[in-house]
């Protein structure tokens, strides 16, 4: 045991002594890399390193940062109702806008990618413009209204189907079902983009000589031939994906108002800016970062093992 | 008609079948279904941006008619010009908030386009301990929504001092994750000979960077751009900058928004302003955007 232990030692030694002597000769790249980094760790690393930290402490910006141990994550858990509504209803989004959302976006990118050049690149700007189109979302509140000038309420009411308007965005049953819609309006976005180019780049050969192989249709061709050659793309969608449905708030709170009726269209990360920029507990607020951190990693992991599977 | 005329003009058909002849493994009806299904939905997806711009477009009579009508039926740019009015009235000018935007934006994404192509191109080209590991830390980190780091943000951003100023937003923009894995996805493509051989004919590092590989890379720096632009131009930066002379375009234009019910038209066409410059971007750098994307893949 000793023995091997300090083999191992010795090892690690050589491999740090290479090491140091590969990077003393790329000082350069470390000189390129510098600036990147220097900022890249000041605003990306150390902001969750010690959202970490103070996730174990009360600290409310006045006084210096008490060390509380668990206490954050246990009252979290077991006392914040509506921080349970909170993980109810991202999930609820995530779970229902992240994969239809991505399979959107390829599905359409697949659809479009069918079309000849130059409509195709009108169709990309058509898709494409509702995720970089600003806060273009708060129209839906005008389709959406309260009342009977609202047009989803009119139409209703014309057809017979309501006698009397309903309050989309008051009434907890709506709201959700409601802001998935906008959501998915808004969901084609950088995944999208990622999988038009990448359609565009499988090589033609290849369908020609599926085409010879006993390819049938486009549905055999895209399972066999262009879902393999998009993997990476669809790895990056996926991330893509990830970041938009767990990151849910400010089409929410637009929609539905912040707080909303009942905490009823709450996401973990509205009850994040409520304790951190409104009740200014940060200790408190980042518990619920380091959750919502742990989350999006955990699910990062399992659809990039899910997606190795594919085409196989 | 002579004989060899003949045998050319079947001889053209020919060809002009064979250029005809539709891709394999493709049915007229389903291609039928496929164009029809497209319009539809690039309908749906329009049209709430539709809807946006004829309200901007609409005068204050059709703004309040019943039944509402959706296209404007007698265009004007009056919502525009009381948009310049009412901002006006405020004892920030919009031409303040006008350059605050464009300062932040276009600082923020030069200031991107070099600090990130800069690390992408070491990263893309040379083998250095810690560049792989790097580069994972970043790809993590494309998935931080704002809010979660924050807090923390907030908090280095004041022990800086920067809290208030135009830097508490330019200079975290320079780290966007974003823009150095497209940067170095695309630089990977790159052949490495043409880096080996301006280095044969004496040029020093910093020399291939700004002579050989930015050049090259011209497609990414759009990219890189539209996703700068992007975040940039819609950045609010309320959380960090309260003072009324340094709010950017957007904040401003939002407090009229919720103005309320007398402030419908301007609201509109707040939105159109606000969408309008994203979106042209897009447009005029579509192909280049692409081309960039192609190379966007996550590899294991």
């Amino acid at each position: 045991m000793k023995e091997y232990f300090s083999k191992y030692l010795m090892l690690r030694k050589h491999n740090m002594k290479v090491a140091w002597k590969k990077a003393k000769r790329s000082k350069m790249c470390y000189l390129f890399l510098a600036p990147y980094a220097i900022i890249f760790t000041l605003f990306n690393i150390l902001p969750v390193v010690t959202s970490i930290c103070f996730s174990f402490t009360y600290y409310n910006i006045l006084e210096p940062p008490r060390f509380i141990g668990l206490q954050n994550y246990i009252s979290l858990i077991l006392q914040d109702d509506v921080f349970l509504t909170g993980i109810k209803n991202t999930f609820m989004i995530a779970v229902i806008t992240g994969p239809l959302g991505y399979i959107m976006s390829f599905l359409f990118a697949w659809l479009i990618n069918e079309l000849p050049r130059w409509v195709r690149s009108v169709a990309v700007i058509i898709f494409y413009a509702p995720s970089i189109a600003g806060n273009c979302y708060v129209i839906f509140s005008v389709f959406f209204r309260g009342d009977a000038y609202g047009y989803v309420n009119a139409f209703l009411m014309n057809l017979g189907l309501i006698d009397a308007p309903i309050l989309w965005f008051i009434n907890p049953t709506y709201m959700l079902p409601i802001c998935m819609v906008v959501i998915l309006w808004m969901s084609l976005g950088t995944g999208f983009l990622s999988f038009v180019a990448g359609l565009q780049g499988v090589d033609r050969s290849q369908f020609e000589a599926g085409y010879m192989d006993g390819i049938k249709n486009r549905w055999q061709e895209l399972w066999y031939i262009t879902l393999p050659n998009m993997k990476p793309m669809l790895m990056f969608g996926a991330v893509m994906a990830i970041t938009q449905s767990f990151g849910v708030c400010d089409v929410t709170m637009a929609l539905c108002g912040y707080p909303s009726t009942d905490y009823a269209a709450r996401t973990i990360v509205t009850h994040l800016f409520d304790y951190g920029f409104s009740r200014f507990e940060m200790g408190y607020a980042s518990a619920i970062a380091t959750i919502l951190f742990l989350m999006m990693i955990l699910c990062n992991k399992a659809i990039q093992s899910m997606l190795r599977r594919v085409g196989t | 008609m002579s004989k060899k005329k003949k045998q050319e003009n079947v001889e053209k058909e020919y060809r002009k079948k064979l250029i005809k002849r539709r891709k394999p493994n493709r049915s007229i009806a389903g291609d039928i279904f496929l164009y029809l299904f497209l319009i539809l939905v690039a309908y749906i997806m329009a049209f709430p941006i539709i809807y946006a711009v004829n309200a901007a477009l609409k005068p204050l009579d059709e703004l309040f008619m019943f039944p509402p009508k959706i296209y404007a039926q007698n265009p004007t740019f009056d919502n525009f010009s009381d948009l310049f009015v009412t901002m006006g009235k405020s004892w920030v000018t919009f031409s303040r908030y006008l350059f605050n935007t464009v300062f932040i934006t276009a600082v923020g994404t030069g200031g991107c386009l070099v600090v990130a192509s800069m690390g992408a191109f070491v990263l893309a080209k040379y083998e250095f301990p810690g560049g792989k590991t790097f580069f994972k830390l970043v790809t993590v980190a494309m998935m931080f929504s704002f809010y979660v780091t924050a807090i923390p943000n907030y908090l280095i951003i004041n022990f800086f001092g920067w809290v208030d100023t135009y830097w508490a937003i330019v200079v975290p923009a320079f780290a966007m994750p974003m823009g150095l894995f497209l940067m170095k996805q695309f630089m990977e493509g790159l052949p490495t000979s043409l880096i080996e051989a301006a280095k044969i004919d004496g040029a020093n590092e910093w020399r291939v960077f700004s002579g050989i590989v930015m050049p090259n890379v011209k497609p990414a720096w759009m990219t890189l751009i539209i996703f700068s632009v992007q975040a940039l131009w819609n950045n609010k930066a309320s959380t960090f900058i309260y003072s009324e002379e340094r709010k950017t375009l957007v904040y401003a234009l939002q407090q009229i928004q919720s103005g309320g019910i007398a402030r419908t038209g301007q609201g509109a066409a707040v939105l159109v302003v606000v969408m309008v410059v994203p979106i042209a971007i897009f447009i005029f750098s579509e192909s280049q955007i692409l081309e960039t994307m192609a190379s966007s893949g996550l590899k294991d």
